[in-house]
């Protein structure tokens, strides 16, 4: 693996030529296996996340006393599996995370573009708002927008777009201030091409790079949020198994000492925050490193 | 100088402006505000009593001018739950955020600073590599699981700390913790970078060549230089704590700023909810801006620079 030249066997097809050496391979393999079980949710999960026997509630996890094979990490308050609602939530914290970061990365990005590269009252109008929307604390603003629009799944990316989109704003339009003195801007424009086309083939594609090394470092700060939310009971509505949600349930059974109901949906939230967290660190340092004081 | 003060206020003043209207225009543009504003179960009267006294059939502007007015005057209008003015709840609620914050602030400083300077000085060894788990692990763990946790293991199992409430200082242990980790990983990031920057240079060089002891050089000439970046993040970050708590207030049952947000949500006490959203943006753009003040009085560079 670390040698490719000593592979001189004629292969039928051509192995494409990674060199995946420094790769973070263990945050790389969280994130996928964790994709992998929120796609594959209703294949591998052994009950209804949703449903419960009540005459279950509350049993531990199957190595702890008291606890039975059929439920491995045990049941909560109505009785629902844990395993399983872990699961479909994968699903839920995924979709919603990498939704809200897609879509605030692409509103972000073009309002960046346009806030650098056409400068004047644009600049200011964008700018000033960016400025206005960076002072309220991410969490604190997204409590907001969640309470007046009302808890829903579609909602709450909605809702992280808007407050999340102002920092790729910031950071694209930076870059585009020094791309737009580049001689191959400014040929292009003697070339007669329109601002619009400039901006489209000329800039877009040299900022990609550090929206999406941006949006890699923002997806746990997004997921963390959602959870927040969630466990606030202004983001996803039960009764969906949102890990979030399972530590407000959690929560009840606390001081009765029920932690298998608080332990694992954080280390759920934990491991794919900290493996984002770390596929961003490296990307950061991969793609650009002027981005590192970010 | 005067200049750049104007500019900053400026700047300030709108941003303050842009708040304001962006909270008013999301309240409007998703329904009508008497839905948000009306309590619970009240009747078809009461609503069309609420939209005349709200002046709801009067033009947008107009509507948007008294809501500024409003606020300008500390008029956050009157919780629907606690009956009184909202602006009164919260400034009986910002002793106990204030005093969350300076025990987390505390706790994430004397965590973050030393270990932060251990890392620089002694790059890539034992401390550094530790003080990088644990910032990592502060960054990515949610504040909130970090409280059920302390809860869970010193509570339940240990039984040493009370698990919510306030008015002892055992109370504030677990919050200022739960809190103060993620802080603590953020300045100990900046205190390292700085230090680093601070050792690179060439005063750090001279006081080495003159012959002084490593420890003389490291604390008292790179120490206090490396701290001023550390303390202006401080700064900001306490104040930003005090906005941000309200997952760990409510985990704890914490009586502050954030509680009342949470308290807001759950009983749909808007008032309270508007008011708290508003006054923590203000005091977070009043603290930027005394910040970069102090920061162009101190370096001419900046004042200068634009």
């Amino acid at each position: 693996m670390a040698n490719g030249r000593a592979a001189t066997l004629t292969l039928p097809w051509r192995l494409p030529r990674f060199n995946i050496q420094g790769w973070p391979l263990i945050p790389i393999g969280i994130l996928i296996v964790l994709a992998l079980v929120a796609i594959f949710a209703e294949l591998i999960t052994p009950y209804n996340p949703e449903i419960g026997a009540l005459g279950d509630r509350f049993r531990p996890p199957a190595w702890v006393a008291g606890g039975s094979d059929k439920h491995l990490l045990g049941t909560d308050h109505l009785g629902r599996d844990v395993l399983s609602r872990l699961i479909f939530g994968a699903r839920v914290s995924m979709v919603v995370g990498f939704m809200a970061v897609i879509f605030a990365g692409f509103v972000g990005t073009f309002l960046g573009i346009l806030s650098g590269y056409l400068g004047g009252w644009v600049d200011q109008v964008i700018m000033r708002v960016t400025d206005s929307w960076l002072a309220l604390p991410g969490l604190t603003f997204a409590i907001f927008l969640a309470a007046i629009v009302g808890p829903s799944a579609t909602n709450i990316v909605i809702v992280l777009a808007l407050v999340f989109w102002t920092r790729y704003a910031r950071v694209v339009r930076g870059e585009v201030l020094s791309l737009r003195e580049r001689d191959y801007v400014r040929l292009a424009v003697v070339a007669g091409c329109s601002k619009w086309k400039i901006m489209q083939k000329h800039i877009l594609p040299n900022v990609v790079n550090s929206a999406i090394v941006l949006a890699t470092l923002q997806l746990g700060v997004v997921i963390v949020t959602e959870a927040s939310l969630s466990f606030l009971g202004v983001g996803v509505p039960p009764p969906q198994p949102a890990w979030g949600l399972m530590l407000a349930d959690g929560k009840k059974g606390l001081m009765a000492g029920y932690w298998w109901l608080t332990v694992f949906p954080g280390v759920c939230i934990m491991l794919l925050v900290l493996s984002a967290n770390l596929i961003g660190d490296w990307l950061r340092v991969k793609f650009d490193p002027q981005l590192r004081q970010l | 100088m005067r200049k750049f003060i104007l500019k900053r206020l400026g700047y300030a003043v709108l941003s303050l402006f842009l708040l304001s209207f962006t909270i008013f225009f999301f309240v409007r543009v998703t329904g009508d505000p008497t839905t948000l504003l009306v309590e619970p179960g009240a009747s078809r009267e009461d609503i069309a009593a609420l939209q005349q006294q709200l002046g709801l059939d009067r033009p947008v502007w107009v509507q948007y001018g008294s809501f500024v007015s409003n606020l300008a005057r500390g008029d956050f209008g009157r919780s629907f739950y606690y009956r009184t003015p909202v602006i009164e709840l919260y400034l009986s609620r910002l002793p106990n955020s204030l005093l969350l914050a300076v025990a987390a602030m505390t706790f994430s400083l004397l965590i973050g600073i030393p270990s932060g300077i251990l890392a620089a000085v002694r790059l890539n060894g034992v401390w550094d590599r530790g003080g990088k788990i644990f910032a990592l692990l502060g960054l990515s763990m949610p504040q909130f699981w970090v409280g059920l946790l302390l809860i869970l293991f010193f509570s339940v199992y240990l039984g040493w700390l009370p698990s919510s409430g306030s008015g002892t200082p055992l109370h504030v242990l677990m919050p200022a913790f739960a809190l103060g980790w993620y802080f603590a990983a953020a300045h100990m990031r900046l205190t390292r970078s700085s230090m680093l920057e601070v050792l690179g240079s060439e005063y750090i060089k001279l006081a080495r060549l003159k012959g002084l002891p490593e420890a003389l050089v490291i604390g008292k000439h790179a120490f206090k230089n490396a701290l001023i970046p550390v303390l202006t993040l401080a700064g900001i970050n306490l104040v930003l704590m005090i906005n941000i708590a309200v997952v760990v207030e409510t985990v704890f049952a914490w009586p502050g700023v954030g509680r009342l947000l949470y308290e807001g949500i759950a009983f749909r006490d808007f008032p309270v909810v508007q008011a708290t959203i508003v006054l923590g943006g203000a005091m977070i753009i009043v603290v930027n801006l005394v910040v970069d003040v102090l920061y162009a009085w101190i370096d001419p560079r900046i004042r200068l620079g634009r």
